[in-house]
């Protein structure tokens, strides 16, 4: 598998990175340096195999419907690069 | 007093030889000596540390002190710290102070540790050889010129050259038995789900696991049982009774099965990696240890099938440094995207984005089943290859990492040639089990050689204990760096 130039910018969308132009062909070569290692995996045969997403197999706890943390978004929001009356601030999506 | 144990520092202040804050001082005034060079921390905080020693002292006369209270430690930059810088090595977290501390930090507050600082690391912990930091890179103290590995690099740095004695890390694929390997210090990564990873801030969910670096087994051993236990904020934490990791210490080697892999002593070790594993499974076996060849077909598959895995998850949970709620934002932007695009663009480095990058394409539409799927099932393969090897041995036996630390700039233009160095780490990490890295028998002068243990689930006071007795008979733990004198 190997990636295009207009793979590489699709997928730079979708992670929300922007990548400068003179980024876009260095970044593009390594990863396909990467992708050539990975394709290795292709050659083995993993028909009836259960995929393993985790070392441990536990299922999720439930816990009690309670509070169990105070509010805090005082110290959250310290931090924040622009907040105002309590919420975050973000550039206006609908006009 | 530097170069003493965790035990004989207890013994020192319990018999008032020296104070807590006597003893933070002497590291501090260390620190301050080594740091322009080793760069091994991110932040110091001398301020904090003399008044939480000072408060160690108290609850000393107060007849309430644990076998860590008073004990300097480091952190790694990984974990938040409450009122503290919490980078991750990262440019994106430069301006991050934590408003929590990580349920580790908490745990080793509560056991009345004493917080140096946060040490260096590779950026979001990913990398090989700490060059990935936004700090610049933390440095070997053998050899200033060569790489302390990666990503804990900072903390092995730190207890190398006793600017610290004990300091926790994070193992993903490696990251904190590597960098023990290369600054010829003890290294420990738990089974996975032992350590809360609550405020450990995420790379790989479903690798991601702390760990404690110590000069010693011994001192691994009691860092790590007062890192372990059960914690409700971490949904993949264990409910399960604590090891006490110290008692296992001084069980003898004798009956003991040291499993060999075959495909873990091929080609592509170094030969001064091959001769200090071998020095080391020779005084095993002189120790009443047997050796047995075992195999783990499919161990050649971890490299691929974590270099899918991880950038997946990493990918995912990157998503959260978006410039809205903490972190670095971009000063000038058109619209949302616009903004996501560019804080993200300018507060990840190369190696990040790439990651990010690989682990977007990897899930995208098309491309789920070939790869991450695949990788999934490799992952399961791997993981049953190490039980059936279980079967034949009780720990498994073989390098840390192919080479000796190598030199800055040497690998830093190439991933995969940076991503082959994991060979022998990522596996244990796919598969979820403890291992352990301690100095083997490298050469005198030599940069530092590590060997490996693999355990069985849970396993981890067998390891120590393996580890401890290796250390009881020989001296290789003890040397010392010099390159920074």
């Amino acid at each position: 598998m190997s990636l295009d130039q207009d793979q590489i910018k699709h997928i730079a969308r979708l992670a929300r990175i922007e990548l400068s132009p003179g980024e876009t062909g260095p970044t593009l070569d390594k990863l396909n340096g990467v992708f050539a290692l990975i394709e290795q995996m292709q050659a083995v045969d993993t028909t009836g195999v259960e995929p393993m997403s985790h070392p441990q197999d536990v299922s999720q706890r439930l816990r009690q419907d309670a509070v169990s943390e105070t509010d805090r978004h005082e110290a959250f929001q310290r931090i924040a690069p622009q907040t105002e009356a309590g919420l975050y601030l973000v550039p206006r999506v609908i006009e | 007093m530097l170069n003493a144990s965790l035990k004989e520092l207890a013994s020192a202040l319990d018999a008032r030889q020296i104070s807590s804050v006597e003893l933070t001082t002497l590291f501090l005034d260390r620190i301050e000596t080594l740091n322009p060079v080793l760069n091994a921390f991110i932040t110091v905080d001398r301020d904090g540390a003399l008044s939480a020693a000072s408060a160690a002292d108290a609850r000393r006369a107060a007849g309430k002190a644990g076998p860590l209270t008073g004990i300097p430690l480091a952190h790694k930059d990984v974990f938040c710290t409450e009122g503290l810088l919490t980078s991750c090595g990262s440019k994106m977290l430069s301006n991050f102070t934590s408003p929590y501390d990580a349920h580790v930090v908490s745990l080793l507050k509560a056991a009345g540790t004493v917080m140096l600082g946060k040490t260096n690391m590779d950026e979001f912990a990913m990398g090989s050889s700490n060059e990935n930091s936004f700090y610049g890179p933390a440095r070997n103290p053998w050899n200033t010129g060569h790489v302390p590995g990666g990503s804990s690099g900072g903390s092995a740095v730190a207890v190398a050259a006793r600017m610290s004695p004990i300091a926790t890390g994070t193992d993903t694929g490696g990251s904190v038995r590597q960098p023990a390997a290369f600054c010829g210090v003890t290294g420990i990564k738990p089974t996975y789900g032992t350590v809360s990873r609550f405020g450990m801030i995420a790379y790989a969910s479903s690798l991601d696991q702390g760990g404690a670096i110590g000069r010693s087994a011994e001192d691994c051993a009691l860092l790590l049982s007062a890192m372990t236990g059960f914690d409700a904020r971490d949904s993949t934490s264990l409910e399960r009774p604590a090891d006490d990791l110290a008692t296992g210490l001084d069980t003898p080697l004798k009956g003991l099965r040291i499993g060999l892999p075959r495909e873990f002593f091929g080609p592509g070790m170094a030969d001064e990696v091959r001769t200090a594993v071998e020095a080391a499974l020779a005084e095993y076996r002189r120790l009443g240890a047997t050796t047995v060849d075992i195999s783990l077909p499919n161990a050649k598959l971890a490299i691929p099938a974590y270099y899918v895995i991880a950038p997946a998850e990493a990918s995912s949970n990157l998503s959260r440094f978006d410039g809205v709620r903490y972190g670095h934002r971009a000063a000038e932007y058109t619209d949302l995207a616009d903004m996501y695009s560019k804080s993200r663009a300018q507060g990840f480095g190369a190696e990040v984005k790439r990651r990010i990058l690989a682990g977007t394409y990897v899930l995208s539409h098309g491309y789920y089943d070939a790869y991450y799927l695949q990788a999934q099932k490799l992952r399961r393969l791997i993981a049953e290859d190490f039980s059936r090897a279980f079967e034949h041995c009780d720990v498994i036996a073989g390098p840390t990492a192919p080479t000796t630390a190598y030199a800055i700039g040497e690998k830093s233009d190439d991933p995969v040639q940076m991503y082959l160095g994991d060979i022998y780490t990522v596996a244990v990490n796919l598969a979820g089990l403890p291992a352990i890295s301690l100095p083997a028998g490298a050469a005198a002068g030599a940069l530092p050689v590590g060997l490996q243990l693999i355990g069985n689930y849970f396993n981890e006071a067998r390891l120590l204990g393996a580890a401890h007795q290796l250390q009881t008979a020989t001296d290789w733990h003890l040397r010392q760096p010099g390159g920074a004198e």
